[in-house]
Parts: C-alpha cells; structure tokens; sequence
C-alpha cells in the first residue's frame, strides 16, 4: 500500500508531490497518470502549435522528476473507481491502488456545447499536449488553410495566435458580446479586440456556432459552420476552446461532495476523511469573492496541490486562496488582470481608471474601502505584482491611492513601514 | 542568504546601478556597445524605485518562498536550493508574465523586446554584484538578510 495516492500528474499533482517530499523524504508516493509523457505546461500548448516551442521546451520539470521525488508513477493508465471504504483506486483493467491519503487532481476537460457536426473530422478541443499535437499533425496534412476557433477567452485567444502564425486565417466565435469576458472590461476587451483585428482575425461576437458543416463530396469532414444567424464561415478546422468542467467522474456517485466541482476546506480536504483534492477539479477559496468557486488557472493549480500535499504528510497547512488571475502575451499585448477587475455598478466601490489611447495602455484598479479589490492593466505590466500583494494583504492604501494609476507607481510609493517589512529598503 | 539590501538615505537617484547591471548582463560588456547597438538589447535588471525625494534600487529578492517559481507555468524559474537563488532560464521562459503577475516587489522585467523575462542573478561569478560594486555613495549592500 502506498501512503499517498495521486490522481493526475499535472499543476496540482506535481505541487502536491513537492510538497510533501518537503515534509516526508520517504513515505511511499504513487501518482496515477493518464498522460504518458512527462510533466509539461499545458499553458504552453499552442507555443507548440505555433511552432516555437517543442516539446522539450514544454517540459516543466527534470526527465528524472518521479525518480528524484521517489515516486512511483503509474503513467499512461487510468483510474475508473474509487472505493472509498476499502481505500482502494481501482484503474483500468482492474488493478487496484490502495492508499492511506489520497489527492483527487484529476484536473478538467474541455466543454464542448451540443452541436450538430461536432463528431466531424477537422473538430478539435485544446487541453492537452497530445490535443496539440493532433492539430498540429492536421494543419500540415491536409494543408489547412482557414479555422474557426469557438470561444475567445484565455485559450481561444491562444490558439488563435498559433493559428494565425501558422498562416490560417482564423475566425473567432463568441457567445458573449465582448471578448476575454470573463478577464476585461468592455473598454479593454475593445482595445484588445482592436490589436486582434488588425492582426488579421476574424471576430464576431454574440453568437455561436450552430452547426458544422461537412464536405459535400465528404459529410464526415469539417468544411464550414453555420453561425447562430444563420451565416455561413467556410474552414477546414474548428476548434472548440469554450473552457473547461471539472473532472469529477471518478468521485460522481461516491461519498465525496460535488457542487460544479469537488468541494474542498482550508486544507484541501473533502468531506471524506483522507481524500483531497486540489486544481481544476475544485472549487477552491477566492479570497476576493470570500467564497470557493472553479478557477481552473495553472498558479493556482500547483498552489492548491501544495497546500494538498502539505496537510497530508502531516504539516497543517491553511490555503490563502486565489482569484480570477491571469496574465496575457498574445499579440504582443500584455495584460493582466486580478480579481473584481470588471464589477457590477456599486456604490461601495471606487474605480480608478486611465486610458492612454496614443500609447494603447488602460490602467483600472477597484477599491473597496480603500483596499484593492481588481485591476487591470494592459500594456504597463511590469508593476502589476506590487498591486497585487497590495491586493492580497488587503493594505489600506488611502494614503497613496492618488498615486496608483501614475506610471512611477512602484515601491517608492508605499509607506516606509511597509518597504522595511518587505525589506526592499534597510 | 547574502542579497542587496538599499539604503534608501544614501540613495542620490542617479541610476548608475542599472547603467552597471545593463552593461553587467550585456554580451559585449562594454557600455557603448550595451547601449547602442547591442541587439537584443540587454536590459538592467535592477530598477531604481524614485518618487521625489525618496529613491532606492531594488533587484529580486530570491525570496524563501517564492511566488514566481510556484506561479511559473513553464519550469523556467526555479529555487536553487543549495545556494538559495531564484534562477531563470530564458530558454525555458515562454514569456506569458505569470512571474511578473505575482512578484510582490516589481523586481521581474521583460526581455528581449518583450519576448522572455529577466531578473536579478546577483552576479554570479563576481564577488559583489555590479551594482553593489558601482554605486557611488554605497546605497546598496550586499549583505545576508533574513526575508
């Protein structure tokens, strides 16, 4: 028996055994691993499509990582059942892991909506390396030549560039009436919108795609979609990049709590005592939104995993929580953006915002009771982290409030109390 | 750990530590080439901090717990744990600025026009940091310093 089993190799599982090789240099690990191949940035995927990256590039931790850690890694198999009573995870083929703690990291899949055609050869989603790797592999056999990516949030938007760089000329589909919805403002999600035009995509917003066509000589193979007004995009591929759910199907119908996704404490432990879980599977702390929810972000995954492994090799550990948080590279506009970067008119907040159109920067940062709740920030990014620990720490910054936005804003600005506890300064 | 530590008192503003460390982390090592026609450009990785009167240079802290390395999504900033630097590889580094994102102290910049990132190394090699060795009124020093 082993004392700590994994399931999923990925952000989470990885953090998860860091930690507790921190605490625990021999207890017994077994990680399940549906992926054969080594640890990778999923993060990274369309770097690989694009063609600047392999995939030894997108290795994210050494050839050796399950030696070095002395794991025991069951790689290319998968669990179908848990038994929660007799501790065991059964995996494919019947073979069972028996376990003393155990980390649910089963990660998410893509969600793809009902939609005629979406069976058709040319259909992909955009999760895993080996999605991008069957991509990749189409775009040069069949030469392709035009795709229609659906969703335009953080992996559309990826994918999109990766496509674009590989010569295809790419229309995005979103539901939503603003791109990166879930991420901007309409003010910046304009300004982005704008860059994403010019590079030459295709974007068309509050609609969907209701059906995928298929050739007439050949019905099994993408060669268009119909758009939910009835307009017709001619492509060779579409890809389905709406986001992800949760993994749950090894816990649905077990003892363990499922809302969208696995329900978790402080520690990352579920209502079953000895079974964690941690990254896309859950729905762990926001410290913005003070509640748990899904944030199916890589930071937050490893993060998460870690809190995980720590409390299970005994080291109570209480999670700080994550937010809405991410940063953006494509199309050579950075962004970033954290936490209640787009509220609802309230009257409790303040919004502090400025737009510098000749230099194509947007600063907005929201305040409650002089505490910052969310920014964005496009284009200026290099001072984002400062805001965000002023964020996370919840520090009163009424006394330099006036000074956030400005393009100097950085640690001279915080009070010298606050430097010497950073110990930026002597 | 040893890490520079500023004297924010001593501190004039006058921005030789990023004029060193640029030059420190340039290929020619030679502060016209560096300059001007250097390409890619290297870039300092120290940045002096200024809101009038107040200045100080701060560089990464090779923070014990270092969120850029937890947040990195790509493996490229790592934790030495024998020597305690945070370490980064640009050939690793897809330039998505996670890092950036969760720096408490700014102290991350974008390289190779926008490309990659790059921080502070302290030097290695060298005894004292270039911008320790070069500030003119000793504003920074580079000390063990407990985070």
């Amino acid at each position: 028996m082993a004392k700590y089993v994994i399931v999923g190799a990925s952000a989470a599982g990885i953090g998860a055994v860091e930690a507790i090789r921190d605490v625990d240099p021999v207890g017994t690990i077994t990680v399940i691993s549906e992926e054969p191949c080594p640890q990778y940035s999923r993060p990274m995927i369309s770097d690989f499509v694009s063609g600047k990256a392999d995939f030894n590039k997108m290795k994210c931790r050494t050839d050796d990582f399950w030696k070095e850690n002395n794991v025991e890694a069951l790689t290319g198999k998968k669990a179908t059942a848990l038994n929660l009573t007799e501790k065991t995870v059964q995996l494919e083929g019947g073979e069972k892991v028996a376990y003393e703690k155990l980390l649910l990291a089963t990660g998410g899949k893509p969600f793809v909506p009902k939609m005629e055609g979406s069976d058709k050869d040319g259909v992909f989603t955009f999760t895993t390396f080996k999605d991008a790797e069957r991509l990749a592999a189409k775009i040069d056999s069949i030469n392709a030549k035009a795709a229609v990516v659906i969703g335009a949030g953080l992996i559309g938007i990826s994918v999109t560039e990766a496509l674009l760089k590989r010569g295809l000329k790419v229309t995005m589909v979103e539901l939503q009436d603003k791109i990166l919805s879930l991420l901007l403002d309409a003010k910046a999600s304009d300004l982005v919108e704008a860059v994403v035009r010019k590079a030459g995509v295709n974007i068309v917003t509050g609609q969907s795609v209701q059906k995928i066509l298929g050739k007439p000589d050949n019905e099994g193979v993408v060669d268009g979609v119909i758009l939910t007004k009835g307009d017709q995009v001619p492509c060779d591929l579409v890809i389905v990049a709406i986001g992800v759910v949760p993994r749950t199907e090894l816990v649905t119908g077990t003892a363990v709590k499922i809302n969208r996704g696995i329900v978790v404490d402080n520690m990352m432990q579920t209502n079953v005592p000895d079974v964690y879980a941690s990254g896309d599977v859950t729905e762990a702390y926001d410290f913005i939104m003070n509640q748990n929810r899904l944030l199916p972000l890589w930071p937050l995954a490893v993060l998460e995993g870690q809190v995980a492994g720590y409390n299970m090799a005994g080291k109570k550990t209480t999670y700080m929580g994550g937010t809405n948080m991410s940063s953006l590279k494509y199309f050579g506009t950075p962004i970033v953006s954290i936490g209640l970067a787009n509220p609802k008119e309230d009257p409790a907040l303040e919004v502090l915002v400025e737009h510098d159109a000749e230099r194509n920067v947007y600063k907005k940062i929201v305040l409650k009771n002089n505490v910052i709740v969310g920014m964005t920030l496009v284009n200026c990014i290099e001072r984002a982290g400062v805001l965000f620990y002023l964020m996370k720490n919840a520090i009163n910054v009424k006394r330099f409030k006036q000074k956030l936005l400005s393009d100097d804003f950085g640690l001279a600005t915080l009070p010298v109390g606050l430097q010497r506890k950073m110990c930026v300064v002597q | 750990m040893k890490r520079i530590i500023a004297k924010q008192e001593l501190c004039m503003g006058c921005g030789l530590c990023e004029v060193y460390c640029t030059v420190q982390h340039s290929k020619s090592k030679d502060t016209i080439k560096a300059y001007n026609s250097e390409r890619p450009k290297p870039i300092s990785r120290v940045r002096l901090e200024v809101n009038k009167p107040i200045s100080f240079a701060i560089q990464c802290r090779h923070c014990e717990d270092a969120p850029c390395v937890t947040a990195c999504l790509s493996g490229a900033m790592q934790k030495d744990e024998k020597t305690g630097l945070v370490t980064h590889n640009p050939d690793k580094c897809m330039g998505c600025w996670t890092c950036i994102m969760v720096c408490p102290y700014g102290a991350i910049k974008m390289d190779q026009q926008g490309k990659v990132v790059a921080k502070c190394d302290l030097c290695q090699g060298l005894e004292e940091p270039a911008c320790v060795a070069n500030c003119p009124n000793q504003a920074l020093v580079f000390k063990e310093v407990k985070l």
